[in-house]
């Protein structure tokens, strides 16, 4: 089994640091280091914690006519959100659709900020989607259009937490100027000497934090160095999940997959108005007829008590009759109890309503509320 | 003395009663323990039955009878501090205690020794 499974850059560092290895997406990968998931988890809120991402998607798209336009408005045609007036240095979250407007994956979208490259997009996509995602792109982006993958060559690793600036800052100042959701190019000035690094103010766990990708070699060399500080612990695929969860962020295959739209998977924000007429994209008309019948909507569930409630627990109304299903739950250690995330009929979606999980054959109360279940930290300027 | 089972629950015997738990290999592949289900008072239970869930931040796993009997008493302790579970896995951190049906069960269990060989083929 784990001789077919890929390995990131990174990997012969996470068994040195005594993690527990797990297949996920292919990829043998450190579910959780010795300090465990509670403990990182709550790390991750408290100072910085680096998380190897190595097993994700990293690609660019430009056009053969070397214009943003060109490339822009092809990739704007597969995806809900608007693309064409990303300035450079900008980052955006979408998804990309199928015909029917089910989600194939979600991902992040960039313009570089370099004197020369800012026609190009940068793409991170989901490591279980990675082989799909590019042959969807291959097969609609038109011939003018050329997809790289870049993923024998980069590697990616996201510092999350309210050090986590700070202590990138401190290779180059120029990243402390950052916003969510922007990015650059940057030297950053290791002991060892300087790396070249992309870098941007984004992550997947509701904290201020960095996503930095650089050549395999330069990245060993800088999480050798993050590893070094203090304030950095290594953080596995266990703590990332609850931390996510926390944050009331979605998990494509979760949360979000084929079968779910944009829209009743909450996602609206990612749509720009201009976005929601039914046509200018593959599966439109999903987005703005779910915005019209409006059927089922990604919710959060409070339960009470302790017991977690996991996905695919059957949600119940008070009077017993199914509405709906959890797609992601567990315990939320910064919360201090358990936190979901399901699908429940309109008008059961409505914050304040009182639902059932059924765990295990039993009955427990739970309330549907506002996402996210702790504040988001993201630092959008002074 | 205790005994082991391949799926990891220990259970010491003493007089009528047995103790039931998980074992420290158990607690520590599971992680942070958050929350416990325990039985009823007065369920009956087979060998290789479920007994119990334990669940960690990650997941849920089930914990199974040693051995067939009632259920005598359960450790309400771990309803407001499942966490006793990771700490003292052998001790304070028990699941249930309960009678012992067929006292020829036992037999199929690992003592201490046997236990650890099985543990460190894993």
């Amino acid at each position: 089994m784990t001789d077919t499974l890929k390995t990131t850059a990174l990997h012969d560092l996470h068994v040195d640091l005594g993690a527990k290895m797990v297949p996920f997406a292919g990829y043998d990968m450190p579910v959780q280091y010795p300090m465990g998931v509670m403990k990182e988890h709550l790390h991750t809120r408290a100072a910085a914690g680096l998380f190897d991402v190595g097993h994700m998607g990293q690609c660019f798209i430009t056009a053969q006519d070397g214009t943003w336009e060109t490339a822009a408005t092809a990739l704007e045609a597969l995806v809900p959100a608007s693309i064409t007036d990303i300035q450079p240095g900008q980052q955006r979250y979408t998804q990309l659709l199928d015909d029917d407007g089910g989600i194939l994956d979600d991902l992040m979208v960039s313009r570089i900020d370099m004197p020369g490259h800012e026609h190009m997009l940068y793409l991170v996509v989901n490591a279980g989607c990675k082989t799909a995602d590019y042959a969807h792109l291959d097969t609609h982006l038109p011939d003018d259009v050329t997809l790289s993958v870049k993923d024998d060559m980069l590697s990616l690793v996201a510092l999350q937490g309210p050090k986590a600036v700070e202590i990138v800052s401190a290779m180059n100042p120029l990243v402390g100027k950052l916003t969510f959701m922007t990015h650059g190019e940057f030297e950053l000035m290791l002991d060892d000497g300087p790396i070249f690094a992309h870098v941007s103010r984004s992550g997947y766990t509701g904290e201020d934090g960095v996503e930095i990708s650089a050549k395999h070699d330069d990245m060993k060399r800088l999480v050798g160095q993050l590893l070094s500080h203090p304030d950095v612990k290594p953080i596995g695929l266990g703590a990332r999940d609850s931390l996510r969860m926390e944050a009331g962020l979605c998990l494509y295959g979760n949360d979000i997959d084929t079968t779910t739209s944009p829209i009743e998977a909450g996602l609206i924000w990612s749509v720009q108005k201009h976005r929601r007429t039914g046509e200018g994209y593959k599966g439109a008309h999903r987005v703005a007829g779910d915005l019209k019948t409006k059927t089922r909507r990604l919710v959060g569930l409070k339960p009470e008590g302790r017991a977690p409630a996991r996905a695919h627990t059957e949600i119940q109304d008070e009077d017993g009759n199914r509405i709906g299903e959890v797609t992601s739950g567990g315990f939320g250690p910064s919360v201090g109890g358990p936190v979901a995330m399901g699908y429940v009929d309109v008008p059961h979606n409505k914050p304040g309503t009182s639902v059932n999980l059924m765990i295990r054959g039993k009955t427990n109360p739970a309330t549907v509320v506002k996402l996210p279940f702790v504040p988001n930290n993201y630092f959008r300027g002074e | 003395m205790l005994k082991f089972s391949k799926d990891h629950e220990w259970i010491k015997v003493e007089g009528d009663t047995a103790t039931v738990g998980i074992s420290d290999y158990a607690q520590k592949q599971l992680g942070d323990v958050v929350f416990v289900e325990l039985p009823q008072v007065g369920d009956e239970v087979d060998a290789g039955g479920e007994l119990a869930v334990v669940e960690s931040v990650k997941a849920a796993s089930e914990v199974y009878a040693p051995v067939s009997g009632e259920v005598t008493a359960v450790n309400d302790t771990l309803e407001g501090a499942p966490e006793t579970v990771n700490a003292s896995a052998t001790g304070e951190g028990w699941f249930v205690k309960m009678t012992v049906a067929d006292a020829a069960q036992l037999d199929a269990l690992m003592d201490e020794a046997a236990y650890k060989t099985y543990c460190d083929g894993l």
